[in-house]
């Protein structure tokens, strides 16, 4: 590790490259760490201070973490992508290594003694003979920390790793009822805002009933087609907002696409066409064995915690507190949006539930904000309810992509094709020039939101996110079609387009094996010569009982896939059993995140990823007619139940020599691929269509009966 | 009109205190749990009795807070900061942390409310019955598995 921090800074230091940005050393307050990602109930605070106290060898109870404040803290970019412990982890082991040896050379100067002779034990800098020189708070007077890393008068060394595991520091006060979220987050005189969204999407304000003297409100704000009230008790707002639900009155809204034949709809519409990989592929008929279409349906976040926000204007200064994964992003998205100067809108970041994306949390901000400049001076707190939620945050976009593969004479795949379609996955604020946050767009009357982008192939792709295999396959060709109507909003969502991806490659490559006569996972190491992928497919099937007898009615399926092809390694074993409903009874998962920071971290966000994914695969799908979504509650949207919840067994593969590679994201492809080579395997029937629900299967049954 | 005009006074009964509220009669009784009397621990999921973010018990039952009326709530209610204090958590609330379960803890509160009156009547139920206890909760990272874990565990602590 020593040469990669010699060579080279991390991203987040190139752009933040002062140690005082990052941390404050004082005699009284100790040690303050300040970081740019935030806390998304990933743990990811937990894991940097673990990461800073080691790097300093103090206990991690002396470092006091702060949430992030783009007035305070580096400005570290989006919280996403599985990378926080990758980008943010190195800086601030960078930065805590120069920290400490700044401190050492105080010591040093204090003590008479050169560096060399100055140990650090526990947070005290000692001599040879142990005894004490002082700790860091006694020397914080005699260091600057306002200085930019990278002093080559330093010999700065990172400590080696050590992966013990520190409790989170977030759970006491969620799991004793403290306040912790920002739902409950309360001010003096706070004021309630709920805002009234358009009946369907693309419709327009014609009228609204007068709702000013209802008990409470303090105000209705109409701007364009954003419409929402103010008033000083929350269940006084939501009445007021039901009655103006009641008796507004709008025109037109959009022509949605056939939910039940989305396929066909993506590969209509217009699209930005990127070839990711061209090799030659050749397909004659002759020899070609698979040509098979998979897809997803758009799927929601659906965090347990609907969005919120509170907004504040004080003399001329926006205070946000927002549980945005992008506080940087929103700050400014809410200044360009009101004409105010970017450094006037301050977000302070506070706890929310999960979001595993972007979902309503950056909206409801600027809902916030612009409720508060209608109320100078009043703190106004914005909340959405479930039904909007479910209905009016970005969806994770629907996909369909199609695989063509020919085997050569040898019995592995010689050539293999790739086509997948989708909206984008990026529409965070200022993915466009305006419009990019939903009160805005609704503000300015569009009809659709502009359509979403995907981040290029450098950093992962969107839509052609692990659409090229991993595999040892001599010609391969890839195409992602960014599909650029957006009739439902779209953004990320967790794993972005490697959920599709891996699903509909994971389950070719059981085809094939079919095809080929072969066994799924002895096909696979057939294709597979980088060792690591090959340790967790055979750690995982071996951990299954890979190959053993099961019962009628049972099946089992494997998969693999290594996230953006550059990240984590992930092998998923599924056992299923298929009588009535698809009900997934075991996961055996082998991963490999490289050096792991912290093991019951890593351990957390593997189950979880797992039992998300499950949910999708199993359950989920935005259900909506020829105008509008129709599944906006728990009822219409179900997603995975305590009864419903397999066995999860996790083995993790410690990789110290290698760097983090993050993993919350490695499971939503492979999870959901292994379920459907389970179900295949169970019943004999090939369903590629998401989710594995009991309709899917009788209709991939129908379509085999016709086929035949 | 202001918010007092359509006020009416209830006291509720929180947690082995008795609150006096002033507040519309439809309030939700958990707008009045977290807005009035001032305890966060029940969280709005859904407003509609779905997930079990809200979950208090009512005399001892678990019930959703979010879309009962304070006027017809006539009983003692519990909540999950009531469960335990700092010194001495519940058996459950110290599984929990022992254990780590939780993600976002967006839903624990929720689930710690069915929990303990699962281990009041069944000081040591099976792993079906810790599920079924907890089927009408939602969470969405993912950490089921360990919350009943962590339930089984306090189960063993003799909670």
């Amino acid at each position: 590790m020593s040469d990669r921090t010699t060579t080279g800074l991390p991203d987040s230091l190139v752009s933040n490259p002062r140690v005082s940005t990052w941390l404050t050393v004082t005699e009284h307050r100790g040690i303050e760490l300040r970081v740019g990602k935030v806390e998304l109930g990933q743990g990811i605070v937990t894991a940097l201070t673990q990461l800073a106290a080691h790097e300093l060898d103090v206990p991690p109870d002396a470092i006091r973490p702060t949430a992030t404040n783009t007035a305070a803290s580096p400005d570290e970019g989006l919280t996403a992508g599985s990378l926080s412990v990758m980008t943010s982890g190195s800086a601030v082991r960078r930065v805590c290594a120069e920290a400490r040896e700044l401190f050492r050379r105080a010591a040093a100067h204090r003590a008479g003694l050169d560096v060399d002779d100055v140990a650090l034990v526990s947070g005290l800098f000692v001599r040879a003979d142990g005894s004490r020189i002082g700790s860091y708070a006694d020397l914080a007077a005699a260091v600057d920390l306002d200085v930019e890393v990278g002093d080559p008068t330093l010999r700065v060394e990172l400590t080696p790793s050590s992966s013990k595991d520190l409790h989170r520091l977030d759970l006491p006060d969620k799991v004793m009822g403290r306040p912790r979220f920002i739902h409950d987050l309360e001010f003096a005189g706070m004021l309630h805002g709920r805002v009234v969204r358009p009946p369907r999407p693309g419709a327009h304000l014609v009228d609204i009933p007068d709702v000013t003297t209802l008990p409470g409100v303090h105000t209705v704000v109409r701007e364009g087609d954003f419409l929402a009230v103010v008033a000083a008790r929350e269940g006084q707002a939501v009445r007021a907002a039901e009655a103006l639900v009641a008796g507004a009155t709008w025109t037109g809204g959009l022509q949605l696409p056939d939910a039940d034949d989305i396929g066909s709809w993506l590969r209509s519409v217009d699209a930005e066409t990127t070839a990711l990989r061209a090799d030659g592929a050749r397909h004659d008929g002759a020899r070609t064995t698979l040509r098979a279409s998979y897809s997803r349906p758009f799927v929601a976040h659906g965090s347990i915690g609907p969005g919120c926000a509170i907004a504040v204007l004080d003399e001329g200064r926006l205070n946000v507190w927002s549980h945005s994964q992008a506080v940087f992003l929103v700050g400014r998205g809410i200044a360009s949006a009101l004409g105010l100067a970017p450094d006037a809108v301050v977000v302070q970041h506070v706890e929310g539930a999960g979001s595993y994306g972007h979902n309503s949390s950056d909206d409801v901000a600027m809902d916030a904000a612009l409720l508060a400049t209608h109320l100078p001076g009043r703190h106004v707190r914005v909340l959405w309810s479930r039904a909007d939620e479910l209905g009016w945050e970005p969806f994770g976009p629907a996909m369909t992509g199609e695989v063509t593969a020919t085997l050569g004479a040898d019995g592995l795949v010689s050539d293999l094709s790739y086509e997948v379609w989708g909206n984008g996955h990026v529409a965070r604020p200022g993915y466009a020039p305006q419009h990019s946050l939903l009160a805005d767009a609704h503000r300015g009357g569009v009809d659709t939101m502009p359509p979403a982008t995907d981040p290029p192939p450098e950093r992962g792709a969107g839509t052609g996110r692990n659409a090229e295999p991993y595999y040892d396959i001599a010609r391969v060709d890839v195409v992602a079609h960014r599909v650029l109507a957006m009739p439902l909003r779209t953004s990320s969502l967790r794993s972005l387009g490697a959920n599709l991806n891996a699903f509909a490659l994971e389950s070719a490559m059981d085809e094939l094996a079919a095809a080929a006569g072969r066994d799924p996972l002895e096909f696979r190491l057939a294709h597979l010569s980088d060792p690591r992928a090959r340790d967790v497919l055979t750690t995982a099937a071996d951990a299954a009982g890979w190959g053993g007898p099961l019962p009628e009615d049972r099946g089992r399926g494997l998969a693999f896939s290594r996230y953006k092809n550059r990240n984590s390694y992930c092998a998923v074993v599924a056992d299923v059993e298929a009588a009535d409903a698809v009900r997934v009874t075991r996961l055996t998962i082998a991963v490999d995140v490289g050096r792991v920071v912290n093991l019951d971290g890593v351990r957390n966000q593997i189950e979880g990823g797992a039992l998300q994914a499950t949910s999708w695969a199993l359950l989920e799908r935005v259900a909506f007619d020829r105008q509008r979504v129709l599944s906006t509650d728990w009822d219409s949207y179900p997603i995975l139940r305590f009864s419903q919840v397999p066995h999860v067994e996790v083995h993790v593969l410690d990789r110290p020599d290698q760097p983090s590679l993050g993993a919350g994201e490695a499971t939503m492809g492979p999870v959901p691929a292994a379920i459907a080579n389970a179900v295949a395997d169970a019943l004999g029937v090939r369903v590629r269509t998401l989710p594995l629900t009991s309709d899917a299967i009788v209709a991939a049954i129908e379509a085999e009966i016709e086929a035949d | 009109m202001t918010a007092s005009e359509a006020s009416s006074r209830f006291d509720v009964r929180v947690n082995g205190r008795a609150v006096p509220v002033s507040v519309p009669s439809e309030t939700s009784l958990l707008e009045v749990l977290r807005n009035d009397v001032g305890d966060k621990s029940p969280k709005f999921g859904c407003g509609l009795g779905q997930c079990g973010a809200c979950m208090v018990w009512l005399d001892g039952h678990p019930t959703p807070s979010c879309d009962l009326p304070i006027e017809y709530v006539t009983g003692e209610v519990r909540t999950a900061s009531g469960l335990g204090t700092p010194d001495g958590p519940h058996p459950l609330q110290a599984a929990f942390l022992e254990l780590q379960a939780g993600q976002c803890g967006y839903c624990v509160s929720g689930v710690l409310v069915s929990a303990a009156a699962l281990l009041r009547d069944n000081p040591c139920p099976t792993r079906d019955e810790v599920t079924a206890a907890l089927e009408r909760h939602l969470c969405r990272c993912g950490t089921h598995q360990r919350f009943v874990d962590a339930v089984l565990a306090a189960a063993g602590a003799g909670a």
